[in-house]
C-alpha cells in the first residue's frame, strides 16, 4: 500500500498515475474474529481503526450490509464543532475536535477538514445571555468560543439579512472559530483505508440478519455470507439500532428512528466562508458552502418516525424559507439534490457508548443530528470500552441506564421526546 | 406529502397535522412504581413496519387521531379518532349544562 504524498503523486506522474493500488482490500469473511463491529459507517470504521492503533487488536471485521459510508456517514451536512455544555459531552466533543485537527495526518488521507468557524446568529438579548453562558461554560474545559457584536459580524459576513425590518433582526453571533466542516466521504474512506492497512477486514454487502445468544453472550452473528463468530461484538448501526437490538432479543431502547434531510444547491462562486446557523422562533437552519461551490444546508427532522431514507416536501419549503430570510441573495439559486438519512434519535439527545445486558456486546448509538463531528472520539472511546471492558470516565454517563438514574444529558432541555432534540 | 384521511375533516396534507408519537404507550397510574414510568416515558419499541401513532389535526379540527402507518414505506393503513365519543361532547346542540 503506497502512502499518499506529494512526492508519490509526482513519482506516479512519471508513469501516468498508473502505480496506485486499491485503497482497501475486499476480503472474504473468516469464521471467527476477536472483535466484530456491525456497521461500516464513520463510527464503526473509526472504532476498528482505534482498536488497531491504540489497543493493538487487529483481528477485527467490520460488517456492512451495503457499501461503506452509504448510511448517514455519507449523507450529513458535515458540520464539526464542540460547543456543547453538559458535563461529559463537553469533554467528549472537545476531544473529538482535537482529533479532527490532526486527522488528515493521522490517517494519511486528506479529509479536507476546514476550520472555517461556526457562527450561530443571535436575535435577542436573552438569547445572547443564554449563549454567553453556554460559551463561557465550554471555555472552562478548553473549547474556544467568542461573542461577536453586530459590527464584527457584519465585517466577517457582510451579506446576511441585516434589515431592521427582518422578522428576527440579527443582533450578533456566538462563534466557535476552530469549528468547521470536513469531506464526509473522505472521512469514511480515510478510516477504512487506515484500518485496512492495520489488518482490519472490512466486509461490504454483508448484512447481519440474526444474533445468536448463549449464556448471556453473543455467540455468533447470522449474515447473508454465513455465520461469523466473535469474542466481542460492537453495534454501530445508527438508525438501525432497534432492529439489531430486536435480533438480539433485548427488548426496547430509549431511541426512535427519524429522518433528516440535507440539501445542496447548484455550485456557486465563493460566497460563504463560515458555517452559519439560524435558529429562532421555530426556525432551525444551518448552511455552509462546499469546496465544489454547492450551498449545503439542512434544518429540522421531517417530524414523523421513519426507516425510509426518503424525505418529504414540507421541509423543503421550510429550509428554503430560512435560507432566503437570512441570505436573500440565494433567492434565485436552484436546488440540485436533496436526500435523507435515518437518525438514531435518543430520549435526551445524547449518545450511548456503553456495555449492554449481554457480556460481550457493546453499543454505539443515539447520535441524533450530531454524529459526524463525534466520529473520531466515538471510535476512540468505543475502542477503549471494547478493549478494556470498562468506560473511560468521559463516557461514564453515556449509558442506557442513565434515565433510570436521573442523569439525563439533555443539551437542549427538550425533555424525553426524541424528535425535539437536535 | 403524506395525505391523512382525518375522520372529521376528510383527506388533508400532513403539513396540516402535528406528529405526536407512539400510540402504543400507555401511561401507568400516578402511584405506579418508578420502573413502570421509566418504561412508558423512555423505552420505545421503535417499530420498523406498521405502527400506531398519534397525530393532531392542528391546522384543522384540532382533534387527536390514531394513525396506523408503515414506518418503512410511510403507507397509511387506517385512521381513527384518539378519543372516541369526544366529537359528540363538543357538538353545538349540547349546552354547557349538559357537559357538567
Ligand atoms: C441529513 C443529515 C445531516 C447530518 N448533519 C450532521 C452534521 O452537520 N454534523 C454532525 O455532526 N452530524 C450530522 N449528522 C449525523 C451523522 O451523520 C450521524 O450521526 C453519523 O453519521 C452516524 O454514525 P455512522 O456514520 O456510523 O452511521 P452510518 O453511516 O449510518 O453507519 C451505520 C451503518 O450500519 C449499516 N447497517 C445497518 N444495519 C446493518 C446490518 N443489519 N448489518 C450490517 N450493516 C448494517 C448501515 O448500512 C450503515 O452503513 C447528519 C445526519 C444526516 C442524515
Ligand atoms: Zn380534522
Amino acid at each position: 500500500m503506497k502512502a499518499y504524498s506529494a512526492w508519490n503523486v509526482f513519482l506516479n506522474g512519471l508513469s501516468g498515475q498508473k502505480g496506485w493500488t486499491r485503497a482497501w482490500r475486499d476480503p472474504e469473511p473468516r469464521a471467527e474474529y476477536d472483535v466484530v463491529i456491525v456497521g461500516a459507517g464513520l463510527h464503526g470504521l473509526a472504532s476498528a481503526y482505534y482498536l488497531a492503533k491504540n489497543h493493538g487488536i487487529t483481528n477485527i471485521a467490520v460488517l456492512e450490509k451495503g457499501w461503506l459510508g452509504g448510511g448517514n456517514g455519507g449523507r450529513n451536512t458535515t458540520i464539526v464543532r464542540s460547543n456543547y455544555m453538559m458535563p461529559g459531552n463537553r469533554e467528549f466533543y472537545e476531544h473529538s475536535l482535537k482529533l479532527w485537527e490532526e486527522l488528515s495526518h493521522d490517517l494519511n488521507y486528506n479529509v479536507m477538514f476546514s476550520q472555517r468557524a461556526h457562527v450561530t446568529l443571535l436575535h435577542s438579548p436573552a438569547a445572547r445571555d443564554g449563549a454567553a453562558r453556554r460559551y463561557n461554560t465550554m471555555r472552562l474545559t478548553g473549547s474556544d468560543g467568542e461573542l461577536w457584536d453586530l459590527p464584527t459580524l457584519k465585517r466577517h459576513i457582510p451579506h446576511l439579512n441585516y434589515d431592521a425590518d427582518a422578522r428576527f433582526p440579527i443582533i450578533g453571533a456566538t462563534v466557535q472559530p476552530r469549528a468547521g466542516t470536513a469531506r464526509h466521504d473522505a472521512v469514511a474512506w480515510g478510516y477504512a483505508r487506515a484500518a485496512d492497512q492495520r489488518g482490519v477486514d472490512i466486509i461490504q454487502n454483508c448484512e447481519v440478519t440474526g444474533v445468536d445468544r448463549c449464556d448471556g453472550q453473543v455467540s455468533g452473528l447470522q449474515t447473508n455470507r454465513g455465520v461469523i463468530r466473535a469474542k466481542k461484538v460492537g453495534f454501530a448501526v445508527a438508525g438501525n439500532t432497534s432492529r439489531l437490538w430486536r435480533m438480539a432479543e433485548l427488548g426496547k431502547l430509549p431511541i426512535e428512528s427519524h429522518k433528516l434531510q440535507a440539501f445542496v444547491s447548484e455550485p456557486l462562486k465563493p460566497l460563504l466562508d463560515q458555517v452559519v446557523v439560524f435558529g429562532v422562533g421555530g426556525a432551525h437552519f444551518y448552511i455552509s458552502q462546499s469546496d465544489k461551490g454547492g450551498m449545503v444546508f439542512g434544518g429540522d427532522l421531517d417530524w414523523y418516525k421513519s426507516y425510509a431514507q426518503r424525505g418529504n416536501l414540507p421541509l423543503v419549503q421550510d429550509v428554503a424559507e430560512c435560507a432566503t430570510s437570512i441570505l436573500p441573495c440565494l433567492g434565485r439559486v436552484r436546488l440540485l439534490r436533496h436526500w435523507s438519512g435515518v437518525m438514531d434519535m435518543s430520549m435526551d439527545g445524547s449518545p450511548f457508548l456503553c456495555k449492554t445486558p449481554l457480556n460481550n456486546l457493546y453499543l454505539n448509538a443515539g447520535w441524533n443530528y450530531g454524529g459526524f463531528k463525534a466520529s473520531p472520539a466515538s471510535g476512540w472511546y468505543f475502542a477503549d470500552l471494547i478493549a478494556n471492558d470498562r468506560p473511560d470516565p468521559v463516557i461514564a454517563n453515556h449509558t442506557l441506564e442513565r434515565f433510570a438514574q436521573g442523569v439525563n444529558i439533555d443539551e437542549r432541555g427538550a425533555g424525553p421526546d426524541p424528535k425535539l432534540h437536535g | 406529502m403524506l395525505r391523512i384521511p382525518c375522520p372529521f375533516c376528510g383527506t388533508r396534507d400532513h403539513s396540516e397535522f402535528s406528529y405526536g408519537g407512539d400510540a402504543s404507550v400507555d401511561y401507568p397510574a400516578l402511584d405506579a412504581p418508578a420502573e413502570a414510568w421509566l418504561e412508558a416515558v423512555f423505552q420505545r419499541e421503535n417499530i420498523d413496519g406498521v405502527q400506531e401513532e398519534t397525530w393532531q389535526h392542528l391546522h384543522g379540527c384540532r382533534m387527536w387521531i390514531i394513525v396506523e402507518r408503515d414506518t418503512r414505506t410511510h403507507e397509511i393503513h387506517s385512521v381513527r379518532p384518539a378519543h372516541p365519543g369526544m366529537a359528540q361532547t363538543q357538538s353545538p346542540e349540547r349546552g354547557p349544562a349538559d357537559r357538567s
